[in-house]
């Protein structure tokens, strides 16, 4: 099954030298699992406050800065992985390098058995 | 025993349904989610024929093979429903061929539905709903009884739950090795969740025919047969029988919940506390402890004094520090205060009490402990306050009436 894997992250984080503490982390666990088919894509985000949104108001469309939803913690990057079941999933995810981190899993509508 | 406190409860044969259902629902939703590989429909022909049986066996009497005869019925159901659904007929088939029942490959599948009803990815809510329906052979109807909620609500729990499995993909199978010790604490939690609903109700209008801390009990030792290596579901069990001991004692002749500190101890089942007992000494033995298993310890202290003045509040006391560190959660400090209460008095226990209020404010029990402690410390102003504020919050009937008698006296 393939599932969207989006990791939280605040701001902050960005900014901070959090980033380059684990860069090198993160690209080993991603070429690992890259390597084991499980992750078939993703990328990482910029920063949340360089978001813009487009909502509908009132039947017009407003297109305002900030990302979807204000949280302190917004999408910092996406995987897709491509894994047997959701356990599975759940193991990739939890094995993500950076501590403190949230990240979500969900299925991917519409795949091919 | 268990026996007669079925029939007290129900008639002989919807008692002898029960059983039945406790038996083979898990059983063939197991078989059936094996064979068609979904979830979903194999848990709606489980139950379809659970009242297919409901409405035939009280009036035709119990099937001599009921496993055989509830496996016929989910078939012929599942010939109604795809009879013309060309891409279903190897399914049929593979149903047609399925022995019932199948021993060898019996224990896996039921664990295997366990863990799959109590998977993490699900509120613990449908966790509680699903494994009731798909484990326990209990109808949607009964489980809204048993929890006091909206039929409506527990279907549209089951469907959603039923829905995630299928969509998320959660596997119909064990749990890795490395994550078995994780997700045994969910099937747990569910069960203590049910054992406590069923038990606080037992003299309560519930009007449901089933028992939900028996049920519970049962699957808890159904757990401690197919995982044997494993010390908490056997200290869960123990703590079980260890409170299902006091049943007795618990209610007066008027249906009055009765304190611990109040019961007539000679009304406990001696038999009952040494089976507990003999439970927790069999977890020990693992030595991997636990907080079900520290829990049964402190229900076996109980157990053992001969009143309440004179049991054993340091080794209880000290029990609670271990409970802690396993669940450091403000509900296991507020019962630390209260054995703290009889090694180092209730002021003491108080100074522990009243910083909970942020985490407890909406806890009946934190207000009701907080009653007993300023009644103690002779303020009794307070100690009403307190149990006013308990009572606005106390949801379950009996728990009520003991608030309700507290504030007239």
């Amino acid at each position: 099954m393939k599932y969207m894997m989006l990791i939280g992250r605040t701001d902050e984080e960005w900014t901070s030298d959090f980033h380059a503490r684990y860069h090198e982390a993160i690209d080993q666990w991603w070429g690992e699992h890259a390597q084991a088919g499980e992750i078939v894509g993703g990328e990482e985000l910029a920063p949340a406050s360089t978001a813009t949104t487009i909502r509908w108001q009132e039947g017009r469309q407003f297109v305002t800065d900030g990302p979807f939803i204000e949280a302190k913690e917004t999408i910092g990057g996406f995987g897709i992985l491509n894994v047997p079941d959701l356990d599975a999933a759940i193991a990739v995810a939890r094995s993500w390098p950076v501590a403190g981190q949230t990240v979500e899993i969900r299925p991917l509508v519409g795949q091919d058995e | 025993m268990n026996d007669d406190r079925l029939a007290e409860g129900a008639t002989a044969t919807e008692a002898a349904v029960i059983r039945v259902f406790r038996e083979e629902a898990g059983r063939l939703t197991a078989a059936l989610v094996r064979i068609m590989g979904d979830f979903d429909e194999a848990e709606d022909l489980v139950q379809e024929s659970l009242i297919e049986a409901l409405r035939h066996w009280p009036a035709d009497g119990i099937p001599e093979r009921p496993g055989a005869w509830l496996m016929v019925t989910a078939r012929r159901k599942a010939v109604d429903r795809w009879r013309r659904d060309t891409r279903r007929s190897g399914l049929l088939e593979a149903l047609a061929r399925e022995p019932v029942p199948d021993p060898p490959r019996e224990a896996d599948d039921r664990l295997r539905l366990i863990f799959t009803c109590c998977h993490p990815a699900l509120p613990r809510e449908a966790q509680v709903a699903l494994t009731l329906r798909a484990v326990l052979g209990l109808t949607t109807p009964e489980i809204a009884r048993a929890f006091l909620v909206p039929e409506a609500t527990v279907a549209q729990r089951i469907v959603r739950a039923k829905r995630k499995i299928v969509e998320a993909g959660i596997p119909f199978r064990m749990p890795e090795p490395q994550e078995l010790a994780e997700r045994l604490d969910e099937v747990l939690a569910v069960l203590y969740l049910t054992f406590n609903e069923g038990y606080l109700a037992t003299a309560g209008p519930t009007g449901s025919r089933r028992d939900l801390a028996e049920d519970a009990e049962w699957l808890t030792s159904l757990l401690v047969r197919l995982l044997p290596a494993e010390p908490e579901p056997l200290g869960l069990l123990a703590l079980m029988r260890l409170h299902r001991a006091r049943d007795r004692a618990r209610f007066d002749d008027h249906g009055r919940m009765v304190l611990l500190s109040d019961q007539d101890r000679g009304l406990w089942d001696r038999e009952t506390v040494t089976e507990g007992i003999v439970l927790l000494e069999r977890a020990a033995r693992r030595g991997r402890p636990g907080p079900y298993q520290v829990q049964a310890a402190i229900a076996a202290c109980h157990d053992e004094a001969p009143c309440w003045q004179d049991t054993d509040w340091p080794q209880i006391l000290a029990l609670y520090d271990r409970l802690a560190a396993f669940w450091p959660t403000p509900v296991v400090r507020l019962n630390r205060a209260v054995a703290l209460r009889h090694v180092a008095g209730p002021e003491a226990a108080l100074r522990e009490v009243e910083p909970l209020a942020v985490s407890l404010d909406r806890y009946h029990l934190y207000h009701a402990v907080r009653a007993d402690l300023y009644r103690a410390t002779g303020r009794g102003e307070e100690a009403r306050a307190a149990d006013r504020a308990a009572l606005a919050l106390a949801e379950n009937l009996v728990e009520r009436e003991l608030l309700e008698d507290r504030l007239r006296a």
